[in-house]
């Protein structure tokens, strides 16, 4: 019995996805952030 | 010859992103979600949390990616999964500084957080009460009955009721009082128990 709930339990896992509008979000993040370099000091800009 | 997106190490996609190519971060996070989703899940056991660090996992990948200070070393995954690492246990370290009940002090928990909703016996006796209640009202003089209904059912203030019976203020707050002392007399000389 233990057995198959652990069983179970992985497959479950295994199925585990983040959200689409999580995916989504970061994509949209990481082309709205630039880094700008400016004498060896470094800025984040996010553009939206 | 195009490579299939499948067969593009993790590496080259690092360097693509960081160039500029935007689409290589979609294909790095497709690649690999599965993985980390799974893997703070496993730790964390709620999905609304993982879905946090998740995505705090990915928005510092995106930060050190584009400020050049990643280390390609061929270990992107493990590189991934050792943020979201310490993420988890950033969030368990803030949840314990949150206090928590534990219940095993002198304080209980449950003398606070208490079931106020009455069971069929207390509801009956409840009922029985107010009934009681209404008998002794009905026992009133009239003058002093229609006061305190005035007063503590229809929840009128003393200037309303003055306005709507006529009589003063000082008048109705007398009958008002008497009410209740002839109520408390009528109780105490039937030694009628009125509480829950």
């Amino acid at each position: 019995m233990a057995k198959l709930y652990t069983n179970h339990f992985i497959k479950e896992l295994n199925e585990l996805q983040p959200k689409e509008e999580t995916v989504n979000f970061l994509l949209n993040y990481s082309k709205a952030l630039s880094v700008i370099n400016c004498n060896k000091m470094k800025f984040e800009a996010l553009l939206n | 010859m195009i490579m299939p997106y499948e067969l593009i190490p993790d590496a080259t996609l690092v360097t693509n992103y960081i160039q500029g190519n935007e689409h290589a971060l979609e294909i790095l996070i497709t690649r690999h979600k599965q993985k980390v989703y799974s893997f703070i899940y496993s730790k964390v056991y709620d999905r609304d949390v993982t879905e946090d660090i998740f995505q705090d996992t990915f928005i510092k990948v995106i930060k050190t990616l584009k400020r050049g200070a990643y280390n390609e070393e061929g270990k992107f995954l493990p590189w991934v999964m050792r943020i979201s690492h310490n993420l988890v246990i950033d969030y368990f370290r803030k949840n314990n500084r949150m206090p928590k009940f534990d219940n095993t002090g002198e304080f209980s928990i449950f003398s606070v957080l208490s079931d106020t909703t009455l069971n069929a016996e207390k509801q009956i006796i409840k009922d029985q009460v107010e009934n009681d209640v209404r008998r002794l009202v009905e026992e009133l003089p009239e003058d002093q009955k229609e006061v305190l209904l005035m007063r503590i059912y229809d929840d009128l203030s003393f200037k309303e009721i003055s306005d709507k019976t006529g009589v003063s203020i000082n008048t109705a707050l007398g009958r008002m009082r008497y009410a209740l002392i002839n109520l408390r007399k009528i109780i105490d000389k039937h030694q009628i128990v009125l509480t829950n």
